[in-house]
C-alpha cells in the first residue's frame, strides 16, 4: 500500500509532465521539467533510495536544467511562444499515450501485486548475513554494521557495488566523459579559429 | 509515525529553523552594520531602541543598555511599511515567484544541520536535528544549488539589463563554484568515511575536530594519520570556505549584485518585502553556510579537549541538557564564523570577472582534484608516512602555483585606462 506522500509527488510529477508541453512559454516548460524532477527526487526518497534522490536533484535539477534555463534565457524564444499548434504533433503525442498506456495494462495484468518485504531491522540484518556468507560484503565493514544496526546505508552499498562488481564499467564510462569533455573543448576552440580567419 | 514522533519533529522545525536559522539573520545584519562601523572607524547604527518619548515618557529606552540593538526590527519594520512597487512590463509571475525561490532553499537545508547532541527527557533522547540523513552535506549541495533559479528567475523577469546581467553572472558563478565546493568536500567525506553530518560531529567530538586533532588517542585513532591529515584537510577547508563565499554571492564575490557595475544587480526592480526576501535569502545562505563549514571542519557542536563527556552527563531534574548547552556552543562558533565573514567583506576587495572564473576554475579545481588524491593516500596508507604526504603536498604546492602562473600568462594583455 503506497503512502499519501506517493500520491502526492506523483501527482506533482504528473501536473510538471503536462505543463511542460501545456504552456508556450520555453520559461515556463523548463521550470515545469524542474518541477517534474523534484517530484521524481520524492518518489526515490520514498523507496529509500536517498542518494539517488539527492542526486537526480542536484545533478538534474541544479546543473542540467539550470543551463537549459540559461540558454533559453540567453536566447529569448519570443517566436517559439507564438508558433501556432500542430494538429499532427498533438494527434502524434495523443497516439504516444495510447500506446504507452496499452503497453502498460498489459504488462501490469500479467503481473501479480505482491507484498513487499519491509524494511525492518530482521531484514536488513538478514541481507548483511548473505553478503557476509557470499563473500561480497566485509564481516567487520562499515555497511554490515550498519545493517546490523537497522539503517540501509544506500550511499555506501551502491558506491560498494560500482567499485567491486561494476569496476570496469565505471571506468569505461569515466574515460568515455573524459573524451567526450575534450571533445567539446577541441570543438569550440576550432570554432574561434576559424571567426579569426 | 506516532502523534508524538511527529509533534517533536514540527517542534524541531520550528524552533530550529524559526528561532534559530532565521534569527541568526537580524542577529547577522546587526553585526554588520556595527562591525563595518568599526571597520570604517564610524559609530555605526547606535540609537535605535523603543522609542517610549511617542508614548509621553522622557527618555526612550534602549534594550540591555545597547543603543541600536533593536536596528534589525527598525529595518524589518521600514521594509514591510514600502511601497510594494511592480514594474510594468515585467514578467509577472516568474517576478513574484524569485523572492520565494530564493529564501526557500536556504531554510530547507537547515534541516540536516546537527544544531546539537541529544536532549534527553522523560525517558526519551531527542537529537537536536531535523532529519538526520545519511547524506546530509549532498542533501544541502542539491537543495542549496536550487536558489540559483531564484535569482536567475528575477535576473530575467524583470525586463532590465541590469538585473538580467546580474542574473547571468550569478548563474555562472554558482554553478562554476559549486564543482569546487563539492570536490573540496570529498577528502573530509573520504577521512570521515561516512555522509551523516550527526555522525561527522560526533566522531570529531570524541577524536579532535578535523582542523584541531589533538585529543581522544587511541588504537583505531592514531595520533600521526590524524596529524598527516591536517594538511589536506586544511586546503580543502580554504578551498570550501571561500567557494562558499562566491557560492553565498559575499564579497568579495559579490559580482550578481555589485552596486558600482549593475546598480542592484538582479533585485534591482524589486521593492518593499520582495526585496527583503531576497535580503534574508542571502544573509539565511551565508548562517547555512557557515554552519556547514562548522560543523565539517571545526567539530560543529562538540567542546574541545574531552569536555564532551561532562557536558553530556550535565542534567537538571532529570532532563539532560547537555543537548542545549552544545546548542549554545554550536551558535557562538556559528557567530564568530559570521563574523568572519563580515570582516572579510568589509577588508577585501572585489575580484573582477574574470579572475573570479579563473580562480575557480583553474586554481581551485586543480587543486581540490589533487588533494583528493593526497587525502586519499594519507587515508589509504597512512604506514608510509611523512615523505608521501610532504612529496604530494609540495606537488600540489607545485601544480597550483604552475597553473596560476599559466593562468597570468594566458592572460590577454590589455593596455591600462589612462583618464
Amino acid at each position: 500500500m503506497p503512502t499519501i506522500l506517493f500520491w502526492i509527488f506523483s501527482l506533482i510529477m504528473l501536473i510538471g509532465g503536462i505543463a511542460v508541453v501545456a504552456f508556450r512559454n520555453p520559461v515556463s516548460s523548463a521550470l515545469s521539467v524542474v518541477t517534474c524532477f523534484v517530484g521524481m527526487a520524492g518518489l526515490f526518497v520514498g523507496l529509500n533510495a536517498y542518494f539517488v534522490a539527492v542526486i537526480q536533484v542536484l545533478v538534474y535539477t541544479g546543473a542540467v536544467m539550470v543551463l537549459f534555463l540559461f540558454i533559453i534565457m540567453l536566447l529569448d524564444l519570443k517566436a517559439e511562444a507564438a508558433r501556432p499548434r500542430k494538429p499532427a504533433a498533438i494527434l502524434a503525442g495523443v497516439a504516444l499515450i495510447v500506446a504507452f498506456t496499452i503497453q502498460f495494462i498489459g504488462v501490469l495484468s500479467n503481473h501479480t501485486n505482491s507484498e513487499s518485504v519491509p524494511l525492518d531491522a530482521k531484514t536488513l540484518a538478514n541481507a548483511a548475513e548473505i553478503g557476509v556468507e557470499s563473500g561480497r560484503l566485509q564481516a567487520d565493514g562499515k555497511i554490515v554494521k550498519a545493517l546490523n544496526d537497522g539503517r540501509l546505508p544506500d550511499t555506501h552499498l551502491m558506491g560498494h557495488t560500482l567499485f567491486t562488481r561494476y569496476n570496469l564499467p565505471l571506468q569505461i564510462l569515466g574515460t568515455l566523459l573524459l573524451v567526450s569533455t575534450v571533445g567539446v573543448v577541441v570543438l569550440s576552440k576550432r570554432e574561434k579559429s576559424n571567426n579569426a580567419d | 509515525m506516532d502523534y508524538l514522533t511527529l509533534a517533536i519533529t514540527l517542534a524541531k522545525i520550528i524552533f530550529l529553523t524559526f528561532c534559530v536559522v532565521l534569527l541568526l539573520v537580524p542577529v547577522s545584519v546587526y553585526f554588520e552594520r556595527r562591525f563595518c562601523a568599526v571597520i570604517q572607524d564610524r559609530v555605526g547604527p547606535n540609537r535605535t531602541g523603543v522609542p517610549l518619548t511617542l508614548f509621553g515618557f522622557k527618555k526612550d529606552c534602549s534594550v540591555l543598555g545597547i543603543g541600536g540593538i533593536t536596528q534589525p526590527i527598525a529595518d524589518g519594520i521600514k521594509l514591510f511599511l514600502k511601497e510594494d512597487f511592480t514594474p510594468n512590463y515585467v514578467r509577472k509571475a516568474f517576478y513574484w515567484l524569485a523572492p520565494a525561490i530564493t529564501l526557500a532553499p536556504s531554510l530547507i537545508t537547515a534541516c540536516v544541520i546537527p544544531f546539537g547532541s541529544e536532549v534527553s527527557a522523560f525517558g526519551r533522547t531527542e537529537r537536536l536535528v531535523i532529519a538526520d540523513l545519511d547524506v546530509g552535506p549532498l542533501f544541502v549541495f542539491a537543495i542549496a544549488s536550487l536558489s540559483v533559479y531564484g535569482i536567475t528567475l528575477a535576473g530575467w523577469s524583470s525586463n532590465s539589463k541590469y538585473s538580467f546581467m546580474g542574473g547571468v553572472r550569478s548563474t555562472a558563478q554558482m554553478i562554476s563554484y559549486e564543482i569546487s565546493l563539492g570536490l573540496a568536500l570529498i577528502p573530509v567525506l573520504l577521512y570521515f568515511g561516512d555522509l551523516n553530518l550527526s555522525r561527522i560531529v560526533e566522531e570529531q567530538s570524541r577524536h579532535g575536530w578535523l582542523l584541531m586533532p589533538l585529543w581522544g588517542h587511541d588504537a583505531a585513532h592514531p595520533l600521526l594519520p590524524k596529524l598527516l591529515f591536517w594538511f589536506p584537510a586544511a586546503v580543502a577547508f580554504l578551498i570550501f570556505t571561500v567557494s562558499i563565499f562566491a557560492e553565498t554571492n559575499r564579497m568579495p564575490f559579490d559580482f550578481p549584485e555589485c552596486e558600482t557595475e549593475l546598480v542592484g544587480g538582479y533585485h534591482t526592480e524589486y521593492s518593499s518585502m520582495k526585496f527583503a526576501m531576497f535580503f534574508m535569502g542571502e544573509y539565511a545562505a551565508m548562517v547555512i553556510g557557515s554552519a556547514m563549514i562548522v560543523t565539517v571542519f571545526l567539530g560543529g557542536w562538540s567542546l574541545p579537549f574531552g569536555m564532551d563527556e561532562w557536558v553530556r552527563n550535565l542534567n537538571i531534574g532529570g532532563v539532560g541538557i547537555g543537548g542545549l548547552v552544545h546548542l549554545v556552543v554550536f551558535v557562538a562558533k556559528l557567530v564568530a564564523f559570521i563574523l568572519f565573514f563580515i570582516l572579510v567583506r568589509w577588508t577585501v576587495p572585489r575580484f573582477r570577472y574574470d579572475q573570479l572564473m579563473k580562480l575557480g576554475w583553474v586554481v581551485f579545481f586543480e587543486a581540490a582534484l589533487i588533494n583528493v588524491f593526497l587525502a586519499a593516500l594519507v587515508v589509504a596508507a597512512p604506514q608510509l608516512g611523512t615523505t608521501i604526504v610532504g612529496i604530494g603536498a609540495v606537488l600540489l604546492i607545485a601544480v597550483t602555483a604552475s597553473l596560476i602562473w599559466a593562468a597570468r600568462v594566458s592572460d590577454p594583455k590589455t593596455p591600462p585606462l589612462r583618464a
